[in-house]
């Protein structure tokens, strides 16, 4: 089984309208939502949800007023400052929590509980393209890499029961927590680049990071018309780094129609330049070596 | 005066914001970039960079010679960063949260603090325009450590500026907790309603008074406005689509730098900003 990442570095180059176009032409796939935070594939997917699990991220501290003796040590221990003093005595800042567990372990009363929290959602559903696993994180929630840890786990399962052989997993921005959880042991990942010195810089983050996990990256350029010499800096860079360029996606404002529809660019129009090139760059992905291990 | 610039979803114009916005007042202000994942800010602004501090955690250092593995550390640790095999202790560095759980737990003064990098702080200045942004160790997992960092060095006659990453859980609740005024950026599109209506959620939650502006108005449609004007959210500014401001942006110049007539809607912006954060107090 293979599994694709679309990651990018910079938020908003593009990655969820060239998932979303990918599920459309790819076959026996899997689609996976590993952007947890702020996940909006599901717009253009319009999944039909068949179960909704909560998403038990993690524990917070819980200070119990009947036992605590006011000792402070809690305080004093919490090296997140989640304990604070209030006039009505210690009290947990669940924002800050942590989730540690020291002050719990090591509360001479025995006064702090330690509930197991709700984190968020996520689900299970149908689309016309095929099984799709999303999920929902809470508001100001931590462990997003637990979670999505959780749903490309569960694509994973769903396409080993029903024998399909590829995952496609919009992944989440940025080079951290979350990115980490999405790229490990990912068959290849793909950076939707933009020709800009801001989407450079990312571009190369990402590509450093795919290469600390020994994953293999492709790229592609989104919106390349809109500056030559940053997409030939890209490309460079690419070049450099021995990472294959897959294609350069035009500027093209169907882009933004197709999404107001929530339609994939394939279906706003099967015959754009831009759908013809995103064709190119899947045919290209399909064939690289490492999708054929 | 603390503003956090934040947006739920990537890419719509936060780094445009906060530089053009930093430029524009041009004294008495400080940018921080709080995008540790992906810092941006510097390649716009252009500051000199003269310092650059290493953001250091405190790991676990094992004196096997004082070990009795009694696992304790083990036991307290919920993030796996300590493994016990008969007499065989392992950390696991990337997992440690620095609680200093295991060091407060070993009944034997076995266990001390080891320092790990994980990224840093680079500070500088454009003229009169104080520059801080943290840059996250590519393969290091955590990055609100940095973010709290480079947020100790807001100063209180200043306005400082806060440049937040995207999404909307704890690297985002650190770069805008304790602001006095949060300026959403969305852009007119479906994607950037769904983003923005999380990035609303959160800042309810910490209770700051926040507004908006709208980037690449034009390109979309209307139901962001409409939204905005249910939830009474303030629009502060909107930046119509245009090729020259992408353009501008792609060659990693300042809009307020390239086309001088959009200083003084920056200003605007400040002065609103300014109205809308003093009411609260």
């Amino acid at each position: 089984m293979k599994e694709l990442i679309v990651l990018s570095g910079k938020g908003g180059t593009g990655k969820t309208s060239v998932s979303a176009a990918f599920a459309a032409i790819a076959e026996n796939m899997v689609m996976c939502d590993a952007d947890v935070d702020a996940a909006d594939l599901y717009l253009l997917l319009d999944p039909d949800i068949q179960r909704r699990t909560d998403f038990k991220g993690g524990n917070v501290a819980l200070i119990n007023p009947d036992k605590c003796t006011q000792c402070g040590l809690c305080h004093e221990l919490c090296k997140f400052g989640a304990v604070e003093e209030t006039e009505q005595g210690y009290e947990i800042d669940e924002i800050e929590c942590e989730g540690c567990g020291v002050c719990v372990d090591l509360c001479p009363e025995n006064a702090i509980d330690f509930p197991i929290k709700t984190c968020g959602e996520w689900y299970i559903s149908d689309t016309r393209f095929g099984p799709m696993v999303h999920a929902k994180l809470g508001i100001a929630e931590e462990n997003s890499g637990k979670l999505v840890a959780l749903v490309r786990q569960e694509a994973k399962k769903i396409a080993e029961a029903k024998k399909l052989d590829l995952i496609i997993t919009d992944g989440p921005p940025g080079i951290g927590c979350p990115v980490i959880a999405s790229i490990g042991q990912a068959t290849a990942v793909l950076i939707v680049a933009e020709p800009t010195v801001s989407g450079l810089h990312d571009m190369e983050r990402v590509a450093d990071l795919a290469a600390f996990f020994k994953v293999p990256a492709m790229v592609c350029i989104n919106k390349y018309d809109l500056n030559d010499d940053q997409t030939d800096a890209i490309e460079k860079t690419a070049m450099d780094k021995n990472i294959e360029v897959v294609g350069n996606i035009p500027f093209d404002p169907d882009f933004t129609k197709s999404m107001i529809q929530g339609k994939t660019i394939f279906e706003y129009d099967n015959n754009s330049q831009a759908s013809r090139v995103i064709k190119g760059i899947w045919n290209k992905i399909m064939k690289n070596p490492v999708m054929n291990k | 005066m603390i503003i956090s610039i934040a947006s739920g979803k990537g890419g719509t114009g936060k780094t445009t914001i906060a530089t053009n916005l930093a430029f524009a007042l041009g004294e008495n202000v400080q940018l921080l970039d709080c995008d540790v994942e992906e810092p941006n800010s510097h390649l716009f602004l252009k500051p000199e960079i003269k310092e650059e501090i290493p953001v250091i955690a405190p790991i676990p250092l094992i004196d096997e010679d004082k070990c009795t593995y009694c696992k304790k550390c083990m036991e307290i640790c919920r993030f796996g960063a300590i493994a016990i095999v008969g007499e065989t202790v392992l950390t696991f560095p990337e997992l440690c949260h620095s609680c200093g759980g295991c060091i407060a737990v070993c009944p034997e003064n076995a266990v001390s603090e080891m320092d790990r990098e994980l990224g840093k702080i680079e500070r500088g200045n454009l003229d009169l325009i104080e520059f801080i942004s943290g840059r996250l160790k590519v393969g290091e997992v955590m990055a609100p450590p940095i973010i709290k960092d480079v947020r100790t060095y807001e100063k209180k006659d200043f306005i400082n500026i806060v440049d937040a990453p995207p999404g909307t859980s704890c690297p985002v609740i650190a770069s805008m907790k304790g602001a006095d005024f949060i300026l959403l950026v969305t852009e007119p599109t479906p994607f950037g309603l769904n983003d923005l209506k999380l990035a609303v959620e959160a800042v309810k939650i910490l209770g700051i008074p926040h507004g908006l502006v709208i980037n690449r108005a034009g390109i979309g449609n209307d139901d962001v406005k409409k939204y905005a004007e249910k939830e009474n959210l303030p629009i502060l500014m909107e930046i119509p689509f245009d090729r020259k401001i992408a353009e501008t942006y792609s060659k990693g110049e300042l809009v307020v730098r390239a086309m001088p007539e959009w200083k003084e809607k920056f200003l605007n912006l400040y002065n609103q900003i300014k109205e809308l954060a003093g009411q609260r107090s």
